[in-house]
C-alpha cells in the first residue's frame, strides 16, 4: 500500500466521520429482528425446542452449576455463564455495552438498587411480557416490590438480604454483655464493650451507602420517590434519616466504630479475633463468615436487627438482586426459559445450597430451611430469625433511578462526616444536594425537600 | 540555531548516548573515572538503605506467599510464620477455579508477545523511517505523535471503547494487542538510535548494490538497530505486562483476562455473597506474577549490555 | 499538543558532527512510518477526535443528545472538583518528582562513582520494582500500609510506635507519593546512569590532572551532562503525575473516605463516564487536562534547556 500524507489524512478523515455515524446509527438501531420479543408459555416452549446459546452475566457462584443443570433438561440450549465483576464492575461493564449498543449478554444479574437504574433508562426487558407478573405470590413482598418497577417487572429475584444482627456470642459472654434489641441498647453495649476492651467496637463502619440506606428504610424513611419515571424528589432528612443518623451519630462521635472498611483482610481478621463483634447486615452474610472466617466457627449467632422502639419489629433489605433480560438480547424466548429455572424453578434450590438466602416464599418457609442446624453458629436453627426478619421488611421502600451513581460519591459527601466524626445529618444533607444536582444535570425534574 | 532547536536538543541527547553508552564504555574501561576507585563504606550503607526501600516489599511478598490464609492475618508481616505453605499456595494458585490463573498467564503471555513484539517491530520500522528518510509531513509526525501522548490515556477510554464496540474488538485479545502496538516512546528511542547506528553511507552502498529500501532494512539496517531494539523490547514488555486499566474496561469475560486484571478481580472476591476469601492466592499469584517479568528483565538487560557492546557500528 | 510541534523534526542538532544524510524529498519515509501511523490514527488519534467530537454534546439520561457548543468548557473551568483535582496533582508532582529524581540521581552517581561496593547488584536491584506491575504494587504497598495487620502494625506493635495510619486523609497523598516513588526511582536511576557512561574518560583524565576533586567533578562535568536526561525523566514524570490513576482507584476499596471520586483529574473523568455516563463532560475533562500537561510538560523541557544555554 502506498501511503501518502494526503491519502492518508483522507483515511483519517473517512475512518473518524464513519465512526462518528456508526455511532450515531447504533444508538437508534433496536434488537435483534427475526427474534420474539414477547411470547407465553408455549413460544417459550418452542423456542427451547431449537438449537441455541445465550450468554449470563453474573458473579453468583450458584449461576453456574444451574446453567448445566439447565442445560441438562433444555440440551438444545447453551448457556455461558460470565463473571463480568462483582456488583458495579459489572455494571460499569453493562453499561458500556448498552450505550455501545451490542455486547450486552442475554441476562444479567443486577442488584435491587441498581434496578431501577437500568429499568428505568429502558435497557431492559419488560418481564410481564412473559406473562411473568403471575409469580408475584411467590415472592417476598419486598424483593417483589423491588422488581416491579412502575408498570413493568424488570427481574425475577434470586436471593434477597432482609437484616439482622450477627454477633459475636464468645465476646458477649466474656465481657457479660447481654444482646440488644433497641439501638439504645445497642449504643450502650458499645460503650461497656468498648471501656471493657479498648481494642473492641461493637461494630465497623466507614461509610457505607447500602448499609446506611437500609438503616433508613428500617427506620421507615422513604427519602425517594419517583414519579413518571423522572420526576424524582429526595428527602434525605425525612424522619426515618434523621432517627438513623441521630442514632449513628452517638457512636460515631464517642468512638464506637471500628474504622475498618468492610471487606477488607483487617476486617475479616477483626471478625474473627473478636474485634469486631456485631454486624447488622443481610441474611446472605452466613456463607460469607462461614468462608472468610472459618476460625471463629461456634462464636457467632444471629439476633433480629436492634429496633428503635423497644417491642417493635421493624427490618429492611440489605443488598441481595434479582436476574434481569436485556433489551439488545436477540434470544428473549430463551433467556425468559431460563430466568424461570433460575429463580422460580429448580434452580433455587441450587442456589440455597450454595448459601443464599432465597427470595421465594415457599422455600424460606420449608421444614427443612426453617429447620437448618448451622454448625458454624453453634447449632443455632439462624434461618428462624433470618425468614422473620423478610416478613418484618418495612414495606413501600424505593431506589432512585441513579442509585449506582448516588451510592458511588457516597463517600465523598457522608464519609466526609465519618472520617470527620462529624454529624452524619449534614453528611446526608451534602449527598442529598451532589444527587440532586446529578439528577438534573441529566434530565431528571429533582425536587429536594 | 533557532530557539527551538535547543528545546530538542537535550531529549535528543539525552536518548542517543543512552543506547551507545557501552561503546563509550569501552573507552572509558570498567571504571570510568579511571583513577581514584577507593570503595566507600559510607556510600555502600546509605545505597543499602535504598537497596531495603526497593526490595522490602517484594521480600515481603515472598514470605507472605508462604503463608496460609489463616497465618496470613495472624503474623508478623516481615518474617515467616507457621507451616510453609509456599508449594500449597503455588498449587492452589495454579489449579482455582479450574486453573484460570494459567489461562491468564498465557493471555498475557499473548498480549506481551504480540503487543510488545508488533509495538517494538512498527517503532523500529518508523523510527527508522524518520531518521533515515526526509519526507513530507514529518513535522507534523513528530508533533502529532508526541502530542497524542500527553492526554490522559484513561480518560480517552470511553470513546475508545465505544468504537471498538463498533469494530467488533471488544472483548477480544484485538481491544488489548492494537492499542498496545503503539509506542510513542519507543519510536522515538529507534528514530535517535538509528541515527547514529545506521550510517547513511550503508545504506547508499545497499542503494548501489540496487537493493531496495526494505531489502536493506530487513537485512542490514535491523541487524544494526539491535541493541536499540532490545531496549525498546524492555520498555513494552514491561508496559504490556503491567497493562491494566485497558484491559479491565475492554473485556468483560475473565477468559481473555491478563493476569493483572485477575489478579485484582480475585481480590475483590471476598465481597461476593458466598466469594471465597482468597487473599493468600491473590498474594501468591502477585509473586508468580512477577517471577517470569524479572526474569526476562535480567535476561535482557544482560543481552542488552553485550548487545549493546558488541552491535556496535561504531566501535 | 502545539508546545510540541516547535520540536524539530530531526536530530540535526545532536551534538554529534555527522548529520544524517539527507535524501532528496520522496515519500519513501512513509512506507516505514506508515504502518506505525496507521496503528496510531486508529488507537489514538481517531479516540482524541471522537473526544473533541463529544465534548461538544451533552447527552442526557432523560431528554437525550444536544449539540452544546463550547458549554462542557465553561462547566469544567468552574468546577471546585475538577480544579480541586487539579491541585492534588499538582502538588503531587511539585514534591513527589523531585524527591525521586533526587534519590534516581543520587543513586546513579553512587553507581557511577565506583566507589561503590557490589555496584552491579545495587543497580539491578534497585532497578527491580519497575518490573513490578503498578497493579500488583499497590496490592502490595495497601496490605503493608494496614495499620492493624499490616506492616504498619506490625511495627507498630513491635517498637510500641504510633506510626500514624498511612490512609487517613493528612497522609494518603504522601503514602501514593511513595508507591509511586518506589515504583520509578530505578526507572530514572538507569536514565541518569545511562547518560553518565557516556561521558569520555578523558574529560576526568583532564580534571583530576587540574586537581578537581570528587564533588568538583559532579558539579561541572557530570551534572552538565545529565541535564538533558533530567529534563527527559521530569517530563515523563509531569505527565505520569498528570495521569495518576491506578494507584489512587486500588487503594480507594481501602480508604473510601479519603480517596475521592476525584481525587486525581484521570479519576475524576473516569468516575464522570463510568458512574456518571457524563461521557461528554469526561471528554472534555480529558482534553483539558491533556492541554495542561502538554503546556507544563513544555515548561518543564524549556526551562531544562534555558539553564544550559
Amino acid at each position: 500500500m502506498k501511503a501518502t500524507p494526503s491519502t492518508l489524512r483522507r483515511t483519517a478523515a473517512v475512518v473518524a466521520t464513519g465512526l462518528a455515524l456508526s455511532l450515531t446509527l447504533a444508538a437508534c438501531s433496536g434488537g435483534g429482528a427475526g427474534s420474539a420479543e414477547t411470547g407465553n408459555a408455549d413460544d417459550i416452549a418452542a423456542a427451547l425446542k431449537e438449537k441455541s446459546t445465550i450468554t449470563v452475566w453474573a458473579w453468583a457462584p450458584a449461576v453456574e452449576d444451574i446453567a448445566t443443570a439447565f442445560e441438562k433438561e433444555n440440551p438444545n440450549v447453551t448457556v455461558k455463564v460470565v463473571n463480568a465483576g462483582t456488583g458495579n464492575d459489572q455494571y460499569i461493564k453493562l453499561q458500556n455495552a448498552i450505550k455501545a449498543g451490542s455486547g450486552a449478554p442475554d441476562v444479567a444479574q443486577i442488584e435491587y438498587y441498581a434496578l431501577p437504574q437500568f429499568a428505568l433508562s429502558d435497557s431492559l426487558a419488560d418481564l410481564t411480557d412473559f406473562g411473568f407478573d403471575e409469580y408475584a405470590s411467590e415472592y417476598t413482598d419486598s424483593t417483589w416490590g423491588s422488581v416491579n418497577i412502575g408498570d413493568g417487572i424488570y427481574a425475577l429475584p434470586q436471593d434477597s438480604g432482609p437484616m439482622a444482627m450477627f454477633y459475636n456470642k464468645a465476646v458477649f459472654d466474656q465481657y457479660g454483655l447481654t444482646v440488644p434489641t433497641t439501638w439504645d441498647e445497642y449504643i450502650a453495649t458499645a460503650e461497656k464493650l468498648h471501656t471493657a476492651n479498648p481494642d473492641a467496637y461493637i461494630t465497623n463502619d466507614t461509610g457505607d451507602a447500602g448499609f446506611a440506606t437500609s438503616m433508613i428504610w428500617q427506620a421507615g424513611g422513604q427519602p425517594y420517590t419517583t414519579k413518571d419515571s423522572t420526576d424524582v424528589t429526595i428527602n434525605l432528612q425525612d424522619e426515618g434519616s434523621k432517627k438513623f443518623a441521630d442514632t449513628w451519630n452517638q457512636l460515631l462521635d464517642n468512638d464506637l466504630l471500628a474504622a475498618t472498611p468492610s471487606w477488607s483482610d483487617e476486617w475479616y481478621k477483626g471478625l474473627g479475633d473478636g474485634t469486631i463483634a456485631t454486624l447488622n447486615i443481610g441474611a446472605w452474610m452466613p456463607g460469607n463468615l462461614e468462608s472468610g472466617v472459618p476460625e471463629a466457627a461456634g462464636d457467632w449467632r444471629v439476633a433480629p436487627l436492634p429496633t428503635y422502639t423497644a417491642g417493635d419489629t421493624a427490618s429492611a433489605e440489605n443488598g441481595g438482586g434479582g436476574d434481569a433480560i436485556l433489551k439488545q438480547s436477540k434470544n428473549k424466548l430463551v433467556a425468559a426459559a431460563f430466568l424461570q429455572y433460575m429463580n422460580e424453578g429448580e434452580g433455587t434450590q441450587i442456589s440455597i445450597d450454595a448459601g443464599g438466602f432465597p427470595s421465594t416464599v415457599a422455600d424460606l418457609n420449608s421444614d427443612e430451611f426453617l429447620g437448618y442446624e448451622s454448625d458454624y453458629f453453634g447449632g443455632q436453627k439462624i434461618n428462624e430469625v433470618l425468614v422473620q426478619s423478610a416478613e418484618d421488611v418495612v414495606p413501600g421502600w424505593s431506589y432512585l433511578p441513579f442509585q449506582v451513581y448516588s451510592n458511588s460519591i457516597f463517600s465523598d459527601t457522608v464519609g466526609q462526616s465519618y472520617a470527620d466524626k462529624g454529624d452524619i445529618n449534614e453528611g446526608l444533607t451534602a449527598w442529598q444536594k451532589a444527587t440532586a444536582s446529578y439528577g438534573n444535570e441529566q434530565g431528571f425534574t429533582v425536587t429536594e425537600k | 540555531m533557532s530557539t527551538t532547536d535547543q528545546t530538542l536538543a537535550p531529549a535528543e541527547k539525552a536518548k542517543a548516548p543512552r543506547m551507545s553508552r557501552y561503546t563509550s564504555e569501552k573507552k572509558a574501561g570498567k571504571s570510568n573515572q579511571g583513577l581514584h576507585t577507593k570503595k566507600s563504606i559510607i556510600l555502600t550503607v546509605i545505597m543499602g538503605a535504598l537497596l531495603i526501600y526497593s526490595l522490602l516489599p517484594l521480600f515481603w511478598l515472598f514470605v507472605n506467599s508462604t503463608k496460609t490464609q489463616a497465618e496470613l492475618l495472624n503474623s508478623f508481616g516481615l518474617w515467616f510464620s507457621g507451616p510453609n505453605a509456599l508449594w500449597d499456595n503455588i498449587v492452589a494458585t495454579l489449579s482455582y477455579n479450574d486453573g484460570v490463573f494459567v489461562r491468564w498467564f498465557g493471555n498475557t503471555l499473548l498480549y506481551v508477545v504480540v503487543g510488545a513484539g508488533g509495538a517494538t517491530f512498527l517503532a523500529a520500522l518508523g523510527g527508522y523511517g524518520l531518521a533515515k528518510f526526509n519526507f513530507p509531513g514529518k513535522k507534523a509526525v513528530f508533533a502529532v505523535v508526541l502530542g497524542a501522548v500527553a492526554i490522559p490515556g484513561t480518560a480517552l477510554a470511553v470513546p475508545t471503547f465505544l468504537m471498538f464496540s463498533q469494530m467488533g474488538l471488544t472483548n477480544t485479545p484485538w481491544a488489548v494487542i492494537l492499542p498496545s502496538l503503539i509506542s510513542p516512546f519507543g519510536l522515538y528511542l529507534i528514530w535517535t538510535y538509528a541515527l547514529d547506528a545506521v550510517p547513511t553511507e550503508v545504506l547508499e552502498a545497499a542503494r548501489m548494490d540496487g537493493s531496495g529500501e526494505f531489502r536493506t532494512f530487513f537485512t542490514i539496517s535491523l541487524k544494526l538497530l539491535a541493541p536499540g531494539l532490545v531496549t525498546v523490547l524492555l520498555f513494552t514488555l514491561v508496559a504490556t505486562w503491567n497493562n491494566y486499566f485497558l484491559p479491565l474496561i475492554m473485556l468483560s469475560e475473565p477468559t481473555w483476562y491478563p493476569l493483572t486484571v485477575g489478579l485484582n478481580q480475585w481480590n475483590q472476591q471476598a465481597q461476593t455473597v458466598g466469594g471465597d476469601v482468597i487473599y493468600n492466592l491473590v498474594i501468591t499469584g502477585s509473586l508468580l506474577t512477577i517471577v517470569p517479568i524479572v526474569v526476562a528483565f535480567l535476561f535482557l538487560q544482560r543481552y542488552w549490555q553485550s548487545g549493546l557492546a558488541a552491535g556496535s557500528v561504531k566501535a | 499538543m502545539t508546545t510540541l510541534s516547535t520540536l524539530p523534526p530531526s536530530g540535526q542538532t545532536l551534538s554529534k558532527p555527522r548529520k544524517p544524510h539527507v535524501q532528496k524529498r520522496d515519500w519513501t519515509g512513509w512506507k516505514f512510518i506508515g504502518p506505525f501511523m496507521i496503528v496510531f490514527a486508529l488507537v489514538l488519534i481517531a479516540p482524541v477526535l471522537y473526544s473533541i467530537y463529544l465534548s461538544f454534546f451533552k447527552d442526557q439520561l432523560v431528554g437525550g443528545n444536544s449539540f452544546v457548543g463550547f458549554e462542557n468548557y465553561g462547566q469544567a473551568l468552574t468546577d471546585p472538583k475538577f480544579w480541586e483535582s487539579m491541585g492534588r496533582v499538582t502538588l503531587f508532582f511539585v514534591v513527589q518528582v523531585p524527591i525521586m529524581l533526587g534519590i534516581a540521581l543520587f543513586a546513579a552517581l553512587a553507581i557511577d562513582s565506583a566507589r561503590l561496593h557490589l555496584s552491579s547488584f545495587f543497580r539491578i536491584a534497585i532497578f527491580l520494582p519497575y518490573a513490578v506491575p503498578a497493579v500488583v504494587a499497590t496490592l502490595m504497598w495497601g496490605f503493608m500500609y494496614g495499620t492493624k495487620f499490616g506492616l504498619v502494625g506490625n511495627l507498630n506493635d513491635f517498637f510500641n510506635i504510633a506510626i500514624p495510619d498511612p490512609l487517613s486523609s493528612s497522609w494518603v497523598l504522601a503514602s501514593i507519593g511513595n508507591i509511586v516513588t518506589w515504583e520509578f526511582i530505578g526507572y530514572n536511576m538507569i536514565l541518569f546512569y545511562a547518560a553518565l557512561r557516556v561521558i569520555p574518560t578523558d574529560l576526568y583524565e583532564a580534571a583530576s590532572l587540574d586537581g578537581a576533586n570528587a564533588f568538583r567533578i559532579i558539579r561541572s562535568i557530570k551534572m552538565p551532562a545529565l541535564r538533558p536526561a533530567i529534563v527527559i525523566g521530569g517530563i515523563f514524570s509531569v505527565i505520569g503525575s498528570f495521569q495518576l490513576f491506578n494507584e489512587p482507584s486500588i487503594l480507594q476499596s481501602l480508604a473510601p473516605n479519603t480517596i475521592s471520586t476525584y481525587f486525581s483529574p484521570n479519576m475524576y473523568a473516569y468516575n464522570l463516564s463510568f458512574s456518571g455516563q457524563q461521557y461528554n463532560y469526561s471528554a472534555t475533562i480529558a482534553i483539558i487536562v491533556g492541554l495542561i500537561t502538554a503546556v507544563i510538560a513544555y515548561i518543564v523541557q524549556n526551562s531544562g534547556s534555558r539553564k544550559e544555554a
